[in-house]
């Protein structure tokens, strides 16, 4: 209970604070409203081969946004000592996991909310019925996302040129996700039901689920100086 | 009884890999008989299932070194972490060589996105990536527990990567040795089997023997690190 607490209040300051300044979300929106023109751009993107190219597509141009906000994830805490300052606090190490998690949870969210109907509209995907079934497929891949996300976002954080490590050393440990969403994504779009895409889904809610609490268990190391 | 010093155990373990290694390479080349399907060039094998055997030991130890180090916080545990990684990648960088050259005769590519293969260049990005991340932070024991991290997820992650890309596709060989359905001595000739047998022990050897010089380096540079300071 007092963990949730203290993730409720964490979060919130975040969120707060991401109102008042609009950098991470707007900056990963027209990102990601962005890579759609480059897409069309580089795919010969008809009617008839959209859907079949849409997972990789979208779930690429989530990748290269979300990556985008994890590299902002923990700036707010990087000057004037924040960091320190919370570290000293009487706040759980694990409770500061969870609310950085969560607070990019909601940034890609908000971001797909936005993008991936946009897709539908400029590559004129014939159904929107199975659009409610991929946000929640396509949540799952972000919770995965940012759990292993901000491990690594605090990992690298005292680096330099962390912003071009941090996709380096994410990426390769992010295959389970990105190929159980993707795969969940076109079987989804294959035949319109979620249960043909039930193996991965059950992949991806399992890898949420160890790195969520493995994150939770190893925060305290990883944030220490 | 002389004392056996480091140096002199070093010599020991260096000295047995060479015969090893010499042994290793006339069984494989010389004394095994060529494969009925795959002819001579399945002998790389001798070499390929040895690589990656030990590459896996290595991130075994990276892993272990990783554990140790976040528990009791010692340089020792952070070396051996660090210079298991680098030999490694070393190995697994020359496993995909081996492979891409024994490929290209037998299924007519260099490379193929099979699982297994797949699965192994992962390996080897996380652990560049491991090293990279060594290589960018300033601070000493900052590095070493970013990078302990680093190392504990990405041996946790292996077995996730390993099911989502086995799921995705598979067309290597299956194994040919541990077989469910048969007991080893069975599968293969035991010319062929003595062969591998003699290089997988040469490869450790040889790993263990890099491992050691690897592990003076460190300390060498500590002991010139802390004249320094003096």
């Amino acid at each position: 209970m007092k963990l949730l607490r203290q993730t409720l209040l964490l979060l919130r300051k975040d969120l707060l604070l991401e109102l008042r300044r609009h950098e991470s979300l707007m900056t990963m929106f027209f990102f990601g409203a962005l890579l759609l023109f480059v897409f069309n751009f580089s795919f010969d993107l008809t009617p008839a081969r959209v859907s079949e190219l849409a997972p990789g597509l979208l779930w690429l141009a989530f990748l290269f946004t979300g990556t985008l906000g994890l590299t902002q994830l923990f700036e707010g805490e990087r000057g004037n000592h924040c960091l320190d300052a919370l570290l000293m606090s009487p706040i759980d190490r694990g409770a500061l996991f969870l609310a950085k998690t969560c607070f990019n949870i909601v940034l890609m969210g908000l971001v797909e909310l936005v993008v991936m109907p946009l897709f539908w509209i400029l590559f004129s995907l014939p159904s929107w019925q199975p659009l409610p079934a991929l946000f929640l497929i396509v949540f799952l891949g972000n919770v995965g996302f940012c759990v292993l996300g901000t491990i690594l976002a605090a990992v690298t954080l005292k680096a330099r040129a962390r912003e071009l490590l941090l996709p380096l050393v994410l990426f390769p440990l992010m295959v389970p996700v990105i190929l159980s969403t993707i795969r969940c994504m076109e079987a989804l779009l294959r035949s319109g039901e979620l249960g043909d895409a039930l193996p991965w889904l059950r992949l991806l809610i399992g890898f949420d689920v160890i790195f969520l609490t493995v994150g939770i268990l190893i925060f305290d190391w990883v944030v220490d100086v | 009884m002389p004392q056996v010093t480091g140096k002199k155990r070093k010599g020991i373990l260096g000295a047995a890999t060479l015969v090893f290694i010499i042994a290793g390479l006339y069984w494989g080349l010389i004394k095994a008989p060529p494969d009925a399907y795959q002819g001579d060039s399945q002998r790389i094998m001798y070499l390929h299932i040895p690589s990656i055997l030990t590459a896996y030991l290595s991130f075994f130890l990276v892993f272990l070194g990783s554990c140790l180090y976040l528990w009791k916080r010692e340089k020792r545990d952070d070396n051996l972490a660090h210079a298991a990684a680098e030999i490694g990648v070393l190995f697994t960088a020359l496993t995909i060589i081996e492979g891409s050259i024994w490929g290209r005769p037998t299924w007519g590519v260099w490379w193929t996105w099979d699982a297994r293969l797949t699965l192994t260049a992962i390996l080897l990005l996380i652990f560049i990536g491991y090293l990279m991340l060594r290589a960018l932070v300033e601070d000493e024991s900052r590095a070493a527990s970013s990078a302990a991290i680093l190392g504990i997820i990405g041996f946790l992650d292996i077995p996730l990567i390993h099911m989502s890309v086995y799921w995705w596709r598979t067309l290597h060989q299956p194994p040919s040795i541990l077989r469910p359905d048969k007991v080893p001595w069975e599968n293969i000739h035991p010319e062929l089997l003595t062969a591998l047998a003699i290089n997988f022990v040469a490869f450790v050897l040889l790993y263990f023997y890099l491992l050691s010089h690897r592990l003076r380096l460190s300390e060498m540079r500590e002991e010139i690190k802390a004249r320094r300071m003096n």
